[in-house]
C-alpha cells in the first residue's frame, strides 16, 4: 500500500528530495520532512494534497499526522489548490505604514477577488504574510520566487501584466 | 547527589533529575498538566512555573534540572502569581461545561482551577470552538476542552508506537486530531483517556453512566493475559461502570491494554447466563440450583459408576482463577478421572512430563527492558501480550535492544526487527540458528536433537540470530502462543532451550490467557496434580479425550468450539457425549447444542479468587461486582458439586481458604522455565496447504468476545478475513475481493479473501476463537482452498 502512495512523487521529486535525506543521519530520515514537503509541492503545482503528504510521510518514515502537522504548521504550505501565480502581500507594520493597505486594496480591486481566493481563471492567488525581511524597500509582495518592491498601482500593473 | 532547597525545606537528590521530579519525590505538590513521568517533557502547558532564586523569571519546574545549592519556592508570591496567569489563560478557551463534562470531579484542570484559578473572568471575547474527530468505539472527544498538553500525542509516539493522534494548526488554530479523520486502533489505546488531564478524551463506553463521587473503587486483577495487570474496577450500585489502571511499577506501570479496560462491558451481555438450565428431552428449561446440582452430579455419578470415571473429562479456560482450577482438579481425581486440562490451545504435549513447574517468563516483567537481544518464536506478542511489548519496545527505545522474530506472519510490531524469518516451518528455522551458533561455540547438540540438524545450512538471517544472541550481555528467547499451538511445539522448546543455552540466553514461556502459570500449579493438568506432583491417576490431555469420545464432560468458563484450536473435532466431541455440564457466565450457540446442564458462574468482576502471572507473582482479589441473577462464583459451585458428589475436602468457607491450603501444596515448587526432553522422532509438517491460526486480540475468552466496544475496533473487524500472499492465491485462481471456500476437518466456510504479504508461501490466515471459523480444523493443519 505504503509503495503505491510513493509513486505519487515523481522521479525527480524523489532525487530531490535524497539529496536532503543524505543531509542528515541515516536514522533521521523525517528531518527531511520540510524541504520534502516543498518539493512535493512544487511537483503538484503550489500545493499538496493529503495524498502528497502521505507519500512523503511514507517515503521518510513517518507517521502521516506528524508529516501533516509540519504542513499544517507553516503558512507557506498550501493545502488546497492556488493559482499559476501566489501573490503574498507583506501587511506586517513596516509595510502596513508605507501603505500595504492600499497595495491590497488595489490588488483585489483589480483581480475581483479577496485575500485568500483565487482568481477563476486560475491565474492569481491573494494571499497577506507576515514580514518577507524586505522593510528597506516597503511595501513589498512577493510572486512565486520573486520579491517586488516600493510598489505602487502603476507597477503592480505593470508587473501583474507579464504574468500569464 | 546534589543538595537543593524547596520552600526551605533542604533535599538530597540525585544528580540530572527535574525540579518536579525532586519536589515530587519530597511530597512537596506543584501543579501540572503536560508534564507525565512517563512521557517526554514538553514544557508546553507552563502551569509547574516556580521561583528558582537568581533566576530571573519563573522557570518550569518540569524541564528544569537540579543543581547544587538551588534555592526554589513553590507558594512565594512570585510563583503563585506565575501559576495563577498561566492558570487564566489556560481558562480562556475553556468552555465552563463541568457540570455536563464526564471529567467532572475528578479533572486535574478543575482541580488546579479551584487552587489557582480566580473566581472571576476577565475575559469577555468569543471562545473558540473545535470539531471533534470520532476516533473509533473507545474515546470520547470534546475537544474544545483540550488544553493542548499533547500527553496523548507523546503517549501514541513514545508508548503505544503509532503516532495517530497529531496537533495539526498553528497557534489558535491548533488541534488535536488524527490524520485524515482516521480512528486510533492502538491496542493500548485507553491509555490517553487517563492521561488526558481534561475532559477533552473520555471513555465511549462510560460516557455519561456515572459520576466519579457516586463510584466506589475496589482493586482487581486482569484475566485477558499472563501480565496480570493491576486494575481499579469502579463500581455503583452492584454494578461496575468502568475499569481503570492501578499503578504497579513492576507488572503494567501504570497502563493496561484496552482488552483489560473495556472487557467489563461485557458483563452484563445479554446472553450472560443468569440462572441454572437443564435439558429436559431436548429442551432447554429454566431450573433453580437444588435441580440443577442435583442433575449435574447425578448425571456424572451415572458415567462414573456404569463407564468408568476415565470416562469422564474436565476442560478449563486459561484465565480460570487457581481456586477454581484446584478445585475442579480436586473435584475430578475426587470421582476418579485425571482427564483433567485446560491448555486448549495446544496440541503438542509430547514433553509434557519434563515441563517447568508452570509456563514462565524466567524474569522479571521490568527487567525486559534491559534486555539487548530478544528473539521472539512464534509469537504476536503486540496483540497476545500488549504490555509485554511495551517493555520490549522500551527495551528497543532506550537500550538499542535488537529484536528479532521467527514467525509465521510477518506481525507488525512496535519496535524495529532488527531480523526476521517469516515461515510455516518454525522449527527448521531454529534449527538452523542452533546450528549456526554450535558452530560458533564449538558445542555439540545431544543426539536426540540430530535429525533436526542434519543436512542444515544456516542461512545469513538464522546466522545474524545467532551472532546477536551470543553477543549481547543480556538477551532473551521468547515463546509465543503461535509456537505454544504449533504442531512441533516440543521441538520448538527443545531447540529455543538449547539456543538459549549456547548463547547464554534466558528462555521465556508466554502464556496463553490470564493464568495458565496458576492452571499448571494448582494441577489442571491430566499429569500433575497441585504443586507440580505427578499424578497419581494419569489422564489424558484434552486432545485425547476428544479423539477418545468420552461419555462426559465437565467444562469451565470455556465455548468449547471457539476456545480449543480445533473447533471441529471439540464440537463433535461435546454433541456426541452423553451428559455435559458446563460452568459458564453466558449462554451462546455451541454451548446450548453441546450441554445437558449450564450453572451460571461469575465473571472475574464477581468472583474472588487469584491469578498468577507470568513472572510467578500471585495476586489475589475479591469480588466486586454483583452476582448477575442467580449464577455464583465458580469456586462454590465446585465446592458444592464436591459435596453433592459425596467427596472429601469441599468444605471451604471462602477463596481465601482454599488459596491457604493451596500455598501449603506450592510451598516448594522449583522455579526454572527449562525442561529437558528427549525427541524421540521429529514432527513431519504437512506439506501441502497450511492454515495459520492465531486468535485475534478481541477473541481470547468468551467475555471479551462479547465485549460490543471492543468489538467494533479495527482489530476486531480486521480479524474476520481469510488471507494469503498474492503468489498463493494466485495458485488457486483467486484474487483480492473474490469469495473462496476453505474445507478442514468436515468443516465449510466461505469468506472474502485479502491479499496478504506478510504471510509466508503455501499458507493461508484464517484465525481461531471466532464464529466465522468454528467447525474447521486446527493450526498449521491441512486446508482445502477453492473459489467460491
Amino acid at each position: 500500500m505504503s509503495e503505491e502512495k510513493i509513486t505519487l512523487l515523481s522521479d525527480a521529486s524523489r532525487a530531490e528530495i535524497d539529496r536532503w535525506v543524505a543531509k542528515y543521519p541515516t536514522e533521521k530520515k523525517q528531518s527531511a520532512v520540510m524541504a520534502a514537503l516543498r518539493i512535493a509541492q512544487e511537483q503538484n503545482g503550489g500545493w499538496l494534497s493529503n495524498e502528497l503528504i502521505e507519500a512523503v510521510a511514507h517515503y521518510l518514515e513517518m507517521a502521516p499526522i506528524a508529516a501533516y502537522e509540519v504542513a499544517s504548521f507553516y503558512s507557506m504550505y498550501e493545502l488546497s489548490p492556488v493559482g499559476r501565480h501566489k501573490i503574498n502581500i507583506c501587511t506586517n507594520i513596516s509595510c502596513m505604514l508605507r501603505g500595504s493597505d492600499e497595495v491590497v486594496s488595489h490588488l483585489e480591486q483589480r483581480l475581483g477577488i479577496k485575500l485568500g481566493e483565487t482568481t477563476e481563471d486560475g491565474r492569481f492567488t491573494l494571499k497577506e504574510v507576515e514580514c518577507l525581511g524586505a522593510c528597506v524597500n516597503a511595501p513589498m509582495f512577493s510572486i512565486d520566487k520573486t520579491y517586488y518592491e516600493n510598489l505602487t498601482p502603476e507597477t503592480i500593473d505593470k508587473i501583474l501584466e507579464n504574468l500569464e | 547527589m546534589v543538595n537543593i532547597e524547596i520552600n526551605g525545606k533542604v533535599i538530597e537528590t540525585r544528580d540530572g533529575v527535574t525540579l518536579i521530579e525532586a519536589a515530587d519525590s519530597a511530597g512537596i505538590t506543584i501543579p501540572r498538566f503536560c508534564y507525565h513521568s512517563k512521557l517526554s517533557i514538553a514544557a508546553s502547558c507552563r502551569m509547574c512555573l516556580v521561583e528558582v532564586e537568581k533566576a530571573p523569571k519563573p522557570l518550569p519546574a518540569c524541564a528544569t534540572p537540579v543543581s547544587e545549592g538551588m534555592k526554589v519556592h513553590t507558594r512565594s508570591p512570585k510563583a503563585i502569581a506565575a501559576q495563577r496567569s498561566v492558570m487564566e489563560f489556560l481558562l480562556i478557551n475553556h468552555p465552563l461545561d463541568c457540570p455536563i463534562c464526564d471529567q467532572g470531579g475528578e479533572c486535574d484542570l478543575q482541580e488546579m482551577a479551584m487552587g489557582y484559578g480566580s473566581g472571576i473572568s476577565r475575559y469577555t471575547e468569543g471562545k473558540r470552538v473545535v470539531h471533534n474527530p470520532d476516533l473509533g468505539a473507545l474515546i470520547a472527544t470534546d475537544m474544545t476542552r483540550c488544553i493542548h498538553c499533547t500527553r496523548c500525542v507523546r503517549f501514541g509516539q513514545e508508548v503505544a508506537g503509532m503516532m495517530e493522534l497529531g496537533a495539526p494548526g498553528r497557534g489558535e488554530h491548533m488541534h488535536i486530531g488524527t490524520y485524515m479523520e482516521g480512528t486510533v486502533d492502538s491496542e493500548l489505546s485507553g491509555n490517553v483517556i487517563d492521561l488526558c488531564p481534561v475532559g477533552a478524551l473520555t471513555s465511549k463506553p462510560y460516557r455519561y453512566t456515572a459520576r466519579p463521587w457516586e463510584l466506589r473503587s475496589y482493586h482487581s486483577i486482569s484475566p485477558h493475559d499472563c501480565v496480570g495487570s493491576n486494575i481499579r474496577v469502579d463500581v455503583r450500585n452492584g454494578k461496575a461502570m468502568r475499569v481503570v489502571p492501578r499503578e504497579n511499577e513492576t507488572v503494567n506501570e501504570t497502563w493496561i491494554a484496552d482488552r483489560d479496560r473495556y472487557s467489563y462491558t461485557a458483563n452484563d451481555h445479554p446472553e450472560r447466563l443468569t440462572q441454572p438450565m437443564i435439558r429436559e428431552e431436548g429442551e432447554w428449561i429454566a431450573s433453580d440450583w437444588d435441580t440443577a446440582l442435583t442433575r449435574a452430579a447425578e448425571g456424572l455419578k451415572a458415567i462414573a459408576e456404569r463407564d468408568g470415571a476415565e470416562q469422564l473429562g474436565a476442560l478449563a479456560s486459561y484465565s480460570a482463577t487457581t481456586e477454581e482450577f484446584y478445585l475442579l482438579q480436586k473435584l475430578m481425581r475426587g470421582i476418579g478421572s485425571g482427564n483433567i486440562d485446560h491448555r486448549l490451545r495446544q496440541v503438542d504435549f509430547r514433553d509434557q512430563a519434563e515441563q517447568p513447574a508452570y509456563p514462565a517468563l524466567g524474569q522479571a516483567i521490568q527487567d525486559l527492558e534491559l534486555l539487548d537481544a530478544v528473539l521472539l518464536i512464534g509469537s504476536n506478542i503486540r496483540k497476545d501480550q500488549p504490555l509485554l511489548a511495551q517493555r520490549l519496545r522500551k527495551a528497543s527505545r532506550n537500550n538499542g535492544a535488537q529484536i528479532m522474530a521467527i514467525n509465521a506472519v510477518d506481525y507488525d510490531f512496535t519496535f524495529p526487527l532488527a531480523q526476521k524469518c517469516i515461515t510455516t516451518d518454525l522449527g527448521a528455522e531454529l534449527s538452523g540458528v542452533l546450528k549456526a551458533l554450535l558452530t560458533l561455540t564449538g558445542d555439540s547438540a545431544p543426539d536426540s536433537l540430530q535429525p533436526l540438524l542434519t543436512g542444515v545450512e544456516p542461512s545469513e538471517a538464522q546466522q545474524n540470530i545467532a551472532e546477536t544472541l551470543k553477543a549481547a550481555p543480556q538477551a532473551t528467547v521468547l515463546l509465543g502462543n503461535t509456537a505454544a499451538s504449533y504442531p512441533a511445539r516440543a521441538e520448538l522448546q527443545a531447540l529455543a532451550n538449547l539456543i538459549a543455552e549456547l548463547a547464554g540466553a534466558r528462555v521465556g514461556l508466554l502464556a496463553e490467557g490470564g493464568n495458565s502459570a496458576g492452571a499448571w500449579l494448582a494441577g489442571c493438568l491430566p499429569h500433575r496434580e497441585a504443586g507440580g506432583r505427578a499424578a497419581t491417576v494419569s489422564g489424558m490431555d484434552w486432545r485425547a479425550m476428544v479423539k477418545a469420545g468420552l461419555k462426559g464432560y465437565l467444562s469451565l468458563g470455556i465455548e468449547p468450539e471457539l476456545d480449543c484450536i480445533e473447533s471441529a473435532a471439540v464440537t463433535k466431541a461435546m454433541e456426541q457425549a452423553e451428559f455435559v455440564v458446563a460452568l459458564t457466565a453466558y449462554t451462546g450457540e455451541g454451548l446450548m447444542a453441546q450441554a445437558d446442564v449450564l450453572l451460571p458462574i461469575g465473571t472475574f468482576l464477581e468472583t474472588a479468587g487469584s491469578f498468577i502471572n507470568t513472572e510467578g507473582h500471585w495476586q489475589s482479589f475479591g469480588g466486586v461486582a454483583r452476582a448477575a441473577g442467580e449464577s455464583r462464583p465458580a469456586w462454590k459451585v465446585l465446592r458444592v458439586l464436591g459435596n453433592l458428589l459425596d467427596l472429601n475436602g469441599f468444605a471451604y468457607t471462602s477463596a481465601e481458604t482454599i488459596r491457604t491450603e493451596m500455598e501449603g501444596l506450592f510451598g516448594d515448587v522449583p522455579i526454572g522455565n527449562r525442561s529437558e526432553w528427549t525427541m524421540s522422532e521429529p514432527t513431519k509438517l504437512h506439506q501441502g496447504l497450511l492454515r495459520i491460526a492465531d486468535v485475534p486480540i478481541y477473541a481470547v475468552d468468551p467475555m471479551v468476545r462479547r465485549a460490543m466496544p471492543l468489538q467494533a475496533t479495527a482489530d476486531a473487524l480486521l480479524a474476520v478475513r481469510l488471507s494469503a500472499n498474492s503468489r498463493t492465491l494466485e495458485k488457486y485462481g483467486l484474487a483480492d475481493g473474490d469469495q473462496a471456500t476453505v474445507s478442514q476437518d468436515g468443516g465449510e466456510a466461505t469468506f472474502i479473501v485479502a491479499v496478504d504479504e506478510r504471510l509466508p508461501d503455501n499458507a493461508v490466515y484464517l484465525p481461531a476463537g471466532i464464529s466465522e471459523t468454528r467447525g474447521l480444523g486446527g493450526s498449521f493443519s491441512p486446508i482445502q482452498l477453492a473459489k467460491a
